[in-house]
């Protein structure tokens, strides 16, 4: 993105009689300011859709209407009014809670929750939508989603109060416990992929429905499942809120917050809602391809009318819609089994865990497995895997003309026979 | 480029401040924390070099370790809130004792390297080698970038290595749970009532029982 806001750049101020250099420092800038302002507005407006997207369901669920006034019909302005609301209360902390951490521990969530859409791809190849191309996209992801359980445990313990403190640890032990068997469902797609980019396992499930992770064998439905229940689990949503847990800790870890600071709490669950529901959607829904070969890319029937670099750009537009509407549809899921099922406790929590999902995830791994090992190329039609352009800037320029690409090396490795060294 | 160390600079600025913190402060929880910010900024630095798999483990291994770190330091710590350790004198002295010496090597292990002193092959041949975890994984298998493939020396793997400390951390793991387990013998399950103890029901064992002082005023 940076050599490409460069050479805008350097084509805009060409009229002046002065140059930017393809690699010049401003490029990057700009770039990074971009994208970073992408990804909050992103989690901003995020936020604002689905706290009323909650409260309209929650509302249908019970038989009611929800918000109505707010913003005209459907009542879709009532976040904005919470949050008018939100921002007018006092600022409390309690006099013996521990200040730093008590302020600090709001934003650190946020951050967490934010940070990990770095590496989260909206589009696929050939040109990506991502701010930051990693070769091991979905161990970052799930590291950096790791880390929100840091402000829930530094704002139980800072606050000085005993409901927050059970909170905290209810949490601490649910999140531990969980990152197992969601590692381990987030390793199948891995495995089918061949890869850890996220772009790479999205776009082995081009090609139509029958080519998506979930639908490649009965052990990949069965670990889909599993994931979702998980993820349910891991950004602290009901049944598994214990953390919460409003009729027995009054309010769990925010308890004593209030205003602005409790909503960044919220902020950020909705944010990783919607984060995890966007790597459900990557890993095993297909990621940005439509459910049908419509061949709206560069390399389809589009590319030859329209030239493959606009079809392609026009391919990703509307596979950021098709991910986007996964992603949203998913979120709805969790809103749905959330007003529908009965709180845990917390040894429920914990045998769900480790009596049924851990053994499920590692049973299905094996089949999974077992069955890629028969039937490698999938049962049905698969298109060939496209070129992925890595958006490694710095190591696009560096590389030299000598230097063995990794290309090379795969080649040779695949060449490789070992009987040739016994 | 000149942004490049100015982010080095930050990052390695935020590291070793908030390291510097973690000695400084007396708080349990507020030491985790900044350990977690240093290491998080040690992760920046991974990032930054573009060793993207090193510095996502660092994330995923470090920072959500201390995690645990932490919450046992709640656990076994919390007697009241907020718990202030003050170390001793000799703690202290035994302690800057072993940091430095600590700092001592490694600062002569870093500065003994030929190439970052301008001696010996320049770094240019590390910035050739491909940037990815993709050659991590064949190393594993013993296609290492080391060596060169088309020579008849023995490519040795890291396969069988890391799969035995794989299963050692297993066993490891099987056997501090079997250690931390509740002791409970076939014959003591069945005798429990089906609703559990009712905790009023049960006879004080007379060595451990606390000496009943409420009772002596009334009686």
């Amino acid at each position: 993105m940076a050599p490409t806001i460069n050479w805008a750049l350097d084509l805009l101020v060409g009229w002046a009689g002065l140059s930017v250099a393809p690699d010049a420092a401003i490029g990057y800038v700009l770039a990074a300011l971009l994208q970073v302002a992408i990804i909050l507005n992103l989690a901003a407006a995020g936020a604002l859709v689905f706290i009323w997207l909650e409260r309209k369901v929650a509302g249908r669920i019970q038989d009611r209407l929800g918000p109505t006034r707010v913003g005209g019909r459907f009542g879709w302005l009532q976040t904005l009014a919470d949050g008018l609301k939100l921002l007018s209360k006092e600022d409390l902390m309690p006099t013996s809670a521990d200040p730093l951490l008590f302020r600090v521990a709001p934003y650190i969530g946020m951050a967490a929750a934010v940070a990990a859409f770095v590496a989260l791809p909206f589009a696929g190849a050939p040109h990506p939508f991502v701010a930051q191309h990693l070769d091991v996209g979905v161990f970052f992801v799930l590291a950096v989603l790791g880390l929100e359980v840091f402000s829930i445990i530094l704002a139980g313990y800072s606050s000085a109060s005993k409901w927050s403190l059970f909170g905290a640890m209810r949490e601490a032990a649910q999140v531990v416990s969980y990152e197992v068997p969601l590692g381990l469902c987030a390793v199948v797609p891995v495995m089918l992929a061949g890869s850890m980019d996220l772009v790479a396992i999205g776009d082995v499930q081009r090609g139509g429905i029958w080519n998506w992770h979930v639908f490649n064998d009965p052990f990949t439905l069965v670990i889909f499942a599993v994931y979702f229940t998980c993820a349910t689990a891991s950004v602290n949503r009901a049944p598994f809120d214990l953390a919460e847990a409003e009729s027995e800790l009054v309010g769990g870890f925010h308890t004593e917050y209030s205003g602005l600071r409790w909503s960044f709490f919220f902020m950020a669950e909705y944010t990783s809602m919607l984060l995890v529901s966007l790597l459900a959607a990557i890993l095993f829904l297909g990621a940005w391809h439509f459910p049908l070969p419509l061949g709206l890319t560069g390399d389809g029937w589009l590319g030859s009318v329209m030239g493959a670099n606009v079809a392609s750009y026009f391919g990703n537009l509307l596979g950021l819609l098709c991910l986007m509407t996964k992603g949203v549809l998913s979120v709805i899921v969790m809103m749905w089994v959330r007003w529908s099922m009965p709180r845990l406790r917390i040894d429920q929590v914990m045998t769900t865990c480790l009596k049924y999902c851990t053994p499920l995830a590692a049973v299905c791994f094996l089949g999974a497995t077992a069955w890629q090992a028969a039937f490698p190329g999938g049962l049905l039609w698969r298109p060939p895997a496209p070129y992925v352009e890595m958006t490694n800037d710095e190591a696009r320029m560096t590389k030299k003309e000598d230097a063995p690409s990794i290309s090379s090396f795969v080649i040779r490795a695949s060449s490789f026979k070992p009987e040739a060294h016994q | 480029m000149i942004w490049h160390s100015v982010l080095f600079a930050l990052f390695a600025a935020l590291a070793c401040g908030f390291a510097a913190m973690v000695v400084i402060s007396s708080n349990v929880v507020r030491m985790a924390f900044y350990l977690v910010l240093s290491l998080s900024a040690t992760s920046g630095l991974f990032f930054l070099a573009g060793a993207d798999f090193v510095g996502a483990m660092q994330l995923m291994i470090y920072v959500g370790g201390t995690l645990v770190l932490l919450v046992f330091g709640v656990m076994l710590t919390a007697q009241q809130q907020f718990v202030n350790m003050l170390p001793s004198r000799s703690e202290f002295l035994l302690a800057g004792l072993l940091g430095t010496s600590m700092l001592v090597l490694l600062a002569s292990a870093a500065f003994s390297v030929p190439a970052w002193s301008g001696e010996g092959p320049k770094a240019a041949a590390l910035d050739n080698a491909p940037r990815t975890s993709t050659p991590l994984a064949l190393g594993l298998i013993g296609l290492r970038v080391d060596r060169d493939p088309n020579s008849d020396e023995p490519l040795a793997g890291y396969l069988l290595p890391f799969e035995i400390i794989s299963v050692h951390l297993l066993v490891v793991l099987v056997g501090a749970a079997y250690l931390a387990r509740t002791r409970v013998t076939a014959g003591s399950l069945s005798q429990l009532p089906p609703g559990g103890f009712d905790p009023d029901d049960v006879e004080a064992d007379p060595e451990t029982a606390e000496p009943q002082i409420a009772e002596t005023p009334s009686a």
